[in-house]
């Protein structure tokens, strides 16, 4: 059965109010712009819980969701002052905050997705991170206790899919993709380019498909960049 | 005269083992790679998946898909890879990564370090620093030797919230070198005009002086 979903609109359709959703990518570089896009163009839906490492930028990706008023709370490692809507809602406490070092952010989503209970890590160790959580000296080191993340639906943004839900990232694309992939209910994956099953070699996979229920090709597949950085061209040119 | 932040980034850049792995954070620690010399074959990771960062590309050759971890556009050198966010984090956290160079707002003479957080103002998250701080072999800070209004940023123990406990080895400012022993902070290096009691009155903890303290950059 192909996992092909017809539309960006089609693949988010079912999302209810109050889902909770992991969103790929590392500032708006991987992420699934156009899936935030369809669900934040439904009336119908809010108060998302998020789990995405940074809050979005202005009209783009998950800074749609917050511009909307959909999301509830987020569990973020850095969420920077790009995205005006979030900011204002954060400060104001729409949204509820919860900030994890990017590493056991990272940790716990993969802890959700393998089945396991957690995991204790020296990362946040006498910090405000470790307040309240369970602390355990292993090999004479204080670690922390933390707790898996799953949710229901991941929004992935890959490079090349299939139809039996296989995908490829492209370079540093892939940040949090594949652990989010991994650890929710319906794992949606927004493409640039639907690839022929087989095309792409086995060897090649780095998502297997048994993670991925939906593959969409993204419609608007302009990538923006953030910030953008040169060095100058010499005269001598390039050798 | 107090270095640069150019000359601070000279600085720390002597302190990256040959052939080593070292993550830069920002600020002064972005400008470490321009001064690390090709032929020590040194690879800089970037937490959000990257092994072998090169320079920002040529004006038009940007590609959205590939970022360090400020997000800033670069390249990737040959015999560079790409990988998740968790694998990324594994190579921090289990100690593969030989150097981490930070910026700093305060630290301590113990080694505790605040680099993240302000109270009462927009806090955007620590995002890798406290992995890093836990996970590189070896924890050293670029950064001013006084804040913006003047005030000492080492100091006996951190008012702001803590990135991590104990876990500074080197401290490299605009004024002298400093490492963190078990026993407090030990100065080593003047930067070159620079006193000693220009450190001491700059600095708000106690400072023991390294018997064979030196100039920065002169000659062994």
């Amino acid at each position: 059965m192909s996992k092909i979903a017809s539309s960006s609109a089609e693949a988010v359709s079912d999302v209810p109010a109050g889902a909770s959703i992991l969103i790929g990518g590392f500032g708006i570089c991987g992420m699934a712009h156009n899936l935030c896009r369809a669900l934040s163009a439904r009336a119908d839906a809010g108060n998302f819980h998020l789990v995405s490492n940074a809050g979005g930028v202005d009209g783009w990706g998950v800074g749609l969701m917050f511009e909307k008023r959909q999301v509830r709370s987020i569990v973020a490692s850095r969420v920077g002052p790009a995205c005006r809507a979030y900011e204002e809602q954060a400060l104001n406490g729409e949204i509820e905050v919860e900030l994890s070092p990017q590493g056991t952010f990272a940790e716990r989503i993969r802890a959700g997705g393998a089945g396991l209970g957690g995991f204790f890590t020296p990362t946040g160790a006498g910090t405000v991170v470790a307040e309240g959580k369970e602390t355990r000296m292993i090999d004479g080191r204080e670690h922390v206790f933390e707790a898996p993340i799953r949710a229901d639906y991941a929004f992935v943004k890959a490079w090349k899919g299939d139809a039996r839900g296989n995908l490829v990232y492209r370079m540093s694309a892939r940040n949090f993709n594949p652990v989010m992939a991994t650890a929710a209910g319906v794992t949606i994956a927004e493409v640039e380019e639907i690839a022929p099953v087989g095309d792409i070699a086995p060897e090649s996979v780095h998502t297997p498909g048994i993670f991925v229920q939906r593959v969409v090709l993204g419609e608007d597949r302009e990538k923006p960049v953030e910030i953008r950085t040169n060095r100058p061209r010499s005269g001598r040119g390039r050798s | 005269m107090a270095l640069d932040r150019g000359d601070i980034a000279r600085r720390a850049a002597m302190e990256v083992p040959r052939g080593g792995y070292v993550n830069l954070g920002l600020g002064i620690p972005t400008l470490v790679s321009n001064y690390i010399p090709e032929e020590w074959g040194v690879t800089i990771h970037s937490e959000n998946g990257v092994l072998g960062v090169g320079p920002f590309p040529y004006e038009g050759e940007e590609d959205p898909d590939l970022l360090n971890a400020s997000k800033e556009t670069v390249t990737l050198l040959p015999g560079g890879s790409y990988f998740d966010s968790a694998e990324s984090f594994a190579m921090i956290r289990g100690g593969h990564v030989d150097v981490t160079i930070l910026g700093a707002m305060e630290a301590a003479a113990n080694g505790d370090l605040a680099n993240w957080a302000i109270p009462g103002r927009m806090i955007s998250g620590m995002g890798g620093a406290m992995d890093l701080v836990v996970g590189a072999r070896k924890v050293i800070l670029a950064m001013e030797h006084v804040s913006r209004r003047g005030d000492p940023k080492i100091v006996e123990a951190c008012s702001l919230p803590l990135t991590g406990r104990g876990v500074v080895d080197v401290i490299i400012t605009d004024l002298a070198l400093i490492t963190v022993e078990s026993g407090g902070l030990l100065l080593r290096e003047l930067a070159p005009g620079v006193s000693e009691r220009e450190v001491r009155e700059k600095t708000a903890a106690p400072l023991r002086t390294a018997p064979d303290a030196r100039e920065m950059f002169a000659a062994a």
